[in-house]
């Protein structure tokens, strides 16, 4: 007797949860239904990431990298899953060892970033690097599960919390994903993805208030728009590409907060 | 703070009712003025094909000090052009050594003009000599100085990347701190190989053309540094100009969202440093002498035309009521007056627009319910001039405890608990300063981590140096200027 697989519904990650679009919505991507999220789904998900911001970014650095490090453990395990979502094998090993690269630099970040200031008067000055709060982020439409990667990874290792809009044509690969992140013990909000149509979405977060950066690496051409709107409340604009992999790309995502102190008695 | 408080002297000597007033003002006429200041492009004066000219204002007197030309489209197109060329053919191929030595000379130089520029600074701009003098030109030649330094060791900033300068570099700068603000924006861009065609303010353009003559004397090469004059059309031909690679923006938030739009979908580097609502926090066990000092630097220094002032005073609810005495107390001993007598604390408001501005936020503030308070203070009878105000009784929501007002202007507020202050703190879009008083070192750390602002202030107040980055979170703009974080701006990193 042959058994009929029991087939997984893709929905959206938001605040840890596996939710369906509000709308009621989904399209069809790589074969499968995916839940195509609405501009309340969006708004719900900034909601989750600014909550989970103050969790994620008030963690010790060490604890973040282990965190990071243990989200690379999931996508091991889940290596299988994320292949069938991607180019293959190759694409995965890569991912995971970005995420593991990445991890490591939770608790190096502030000593390459940072600066001792040598200021010309009795005063000890320093700079350190911080998140600087909800990152918005259009993922590369491919590799589907390289690029997602190589943008998110950065984005967050700071402390940032982030929204995610996944790859139009490869949502697949952000939904195997997502399962990852929600097993990794990473604080529920601090990655939230959805799937859905760019062109409806990328303008909601582009304009939002209550977002502070936005990488437009996945936007392909035709951004004016989405600058014009990140203007309106004064948003880190971030561009790189899908394969990019430096301390510098972390650095793309955070502010600079200098300290002054007077020396004396 | 040269003014120390009145101590009462335990053998009770009569103390005078009246204080006789000697003023101490500083020669003008070390500043040898012209009567028309063209533009510097390409290491030359030229006459502006607008053929129009505006007249520059002393603020603290009304009268003409001299005429500056009012550059046009045509004009920024020759000045970008002589930018690129000086790029092209020169500059960017000239050693980094070679380039380091430039900044040095400019700053020696800066260093030897210091009491022309002071004097220069104060009369264009109506800050008080005595800022003029000991921060905007001292600090102005120490970045060129640090950047100097930073010209030929770029590549030990950023390890595994190549440093590249981007090429000519548009700047726009307020009338703030003219001197500075072109320093700012100068040295780190000459120093990463980059030439700049920038644009002074349109109030306070004497320091930046005696600048030009700084350049001339440093044998910089023709087309290095431009300098377009003008208003805002000025700075609106400069951004939408095509042939610039960077802008870098220091002024009003309002200014600096109009510019993002329209360098949207362009390949321009934008930096922006824009305004500030800094609370400036004073716990119960604070030093209350030495915070009040810190709160006067705060928000009168430079008549409150500080994008980093402490505009927002919060005070642990224990000690509002011997703070706010002391505070008054000081207020009645700042010395408002002419910018160029040494003794003054407080010059004239920058321009009649700025004055008007502050006057109609103040005025909101008694609409909207707050409590005024103005020490007594004789005003010059010609002249633009405010009264350092402080307004207690606050709530949030007034536009007094939210707009930059960029004057003389305290808002007073309370709080009870260390996350009460962080709330309130927090409470505006910007996020470019702070500062926290108390001497607990644990609580400063513990602010210092949920303040969202690029400079804190901890138990001192509105500090500068070049090695320290100094730059916004939020909307009060992105990008740092000053220290090693200070160079990125002005470099393609490969």
């Amino acid at each position: 007797m042959t058994r009929v697989s029991v087939r997984k519904t893709y929905k959206l990650y938001i605040g840890g949860a596996f939710p369906r679009s509000e709308s009621g919505r989904t399209f069809e991507a790589e074969s499968q239904n995916v839940a195509r999220a609405s501009r309340k789904d969006a708004r719900d998900a900034v909601r989750a990431a600014r909550a989970a911001f103050p969790v994620w970014a008030g963690m010790t650095a060490y604890n973040r990298g282990q965190i990071l490090y243990r989200l690379a453990e999931m996508m091991e395990a889940r290596s299988s899953d994320l292949e069938r979502a991607c180019s293959g094998r190759g694409e995965v090993e890569a991912a995971i060892d970005r995420v593991v690269w990445y991890a490591g630099w939770a608790d190096k970040l502030a000593q390459v970033l940072g600066s001792s200031n040598p200021v010309a008067g009795p005063y000890f000055d320093f700079t350190v690097p911080e998140p600087m709060g909800v990152v918005a982020v259009l993922a590369p439409g491919e590799p589907p599960l390289g690029g997602l990667i190589s943008r998110v990874a950065p984005a967050i290792v700071g402390g940032n919390a982030a929204v995610v809009v996944a790859s139009e044509t490869h949502p697949v690969a952000a939904i195997e994903f997502a399962e990852a992140l929600a097993t990794s013990d990473l604080p529920a909000g601090t990655v939230n993805i959805l799937t859905g149509f760019r062109d409806e979405l990328a303008p909601w977060l582009a304009g939002h208030m209550d977002v502070n950066a936005i990488d437009l690496t996945g936007a392909d051409g035709g951004s004016t728009e989405l600058e014009q709107l990140a203007a309106e409340n004064v948003k880190r604009v971030v561009r790189s590409s899908a394969d990019a992999q430096s301390p510098w790309e972390i650095s793309a995502f955070l502010e600079l907060k200098t300290v002054w102190h007077p020396i004396g008695l | 703070m040269a003014q120390v408080e009145k101590r009462e002297s335990s053998a009770p000597a009569p103390a005078p009712l009246e204080w006789e007033y000697a003023p101490a003002p500083e020669a003008r006429d070390v500043v040898q003025l012209e009567e028309r200041y063209g533009l510097f492009v390409g290491g030359e004066i030229v006459q502006p094909q607008t053929g129009e000219w505006f007249a520059s204002i002393s603020p603290s007197t009304e009268e003409t000090l001299f005429e500056v030309a009012l550059a046009g489209e045509a004009d920024v197109d020759g000045a970008v052009g002589a930018a690129r060329d000086a790029y092209e053919n020169g500059w960017s191929g000239l050693a980094p050594s070679e380039r380091a030595k430039y900044l040095f000379r400019i700053a020696r130089i800066l260093q030897e003009r210091s009491r022309e520029l002071a004097v220069a600074e104060s009369l264009d701009g109506g800050k008080p000599i005595r800022e003029s003098r000991d921060v905007d030109i001292p600090l102005a030649a120490a970045h060129f100085f640090y950047y100097a330094g930073w010209a030929d060791k770029l590549e030990y900033a950023f390890p595994n990347r190549t440093p590249e300068p981007l090429g000519v570099a548009a700047q726009i700068i307020p009338w703030n701190f003219p001197l500075l603000m072109l320093a700012w924006k100068i040295a780190p861009a000459l120093a990463c190989g980059n030439t700049v065609v920038l644009k002074p303010a349109e109030t306070t353009p004497l320091t930046a053309m005696i600048f030009a003559d700084v350049c001339r004397q440093a044998e910089l090469p023709p087309g290095v540094v431009n300098l377009v004059t003008g208003d805002g059309t000025t700075g609106a031909h400069l951004v939408r100009h095509d042939g610039i690679d960077k802008l870098a923006f220091t002024g009003s938030t309002e200014v600096g969202k109009l510019i993002m739009r329209e360098l949207a979908g362009r390949d321009v580097r934008l930096t922006l440093e824009l305004g500030g609502k800094a609370a400036n926090i004073v716990f119960d066990d604070a030093a209350l002498d030495q915070a009040v000092e810190g709160i006067v630097n705060g928000i009168y220094f430079n008549q409150g035309h500080v994008c980093c002032a402490g505009s927002r005073l919060l005070v642990q609810e224990s000690i509002y009521e011997p703070l706010l005495e002391k505070l008054k107390r000081r207020l009645s001993t700042l010395r408002v007056g002419d910018p160029l007598d040494k003794n003054t604390d407080v010059g004239a408001i920058n321009s009649k627009a700025q004055l008007e501005k502050i006057r109609e936020l103040v005025a909101s503030g008694e609409d909207e319910g707050a409590e005024i308070f103005q020490p007594e203070c004789e005003l010059p009878e010609r002249g633009y001039w405010f009264v350092p105000t402080l307004f207690t009784n606050v709530a949030q929501s007034y536009r007094i405890a939210q707009e930059e007002i960029f004057g003389p202007v305290l808002s007073v507020l309370t709080f009870r608990t260390p996350e009460e202050a962080i709330e309130k703190a927090n409470n505006t879009p910007y996020g470019l300063s702070a500062g926290v008083w108390t001497e607990k070192g644990s609580r400063i750390l513990w602010m210092v981590e949920r303040l969202r602002a690029g400079v804190v202030w901890a138990n001192t107040f509105n500090r500068f140096d070049p090695t320290s980055p100094f730059g916004g979170y939020r909307e009060s703009g992105f990008g740092r200027e000053g220290g090693r974080h200070g160079l990125e701006p002005y470099l393609r990193l490969e």
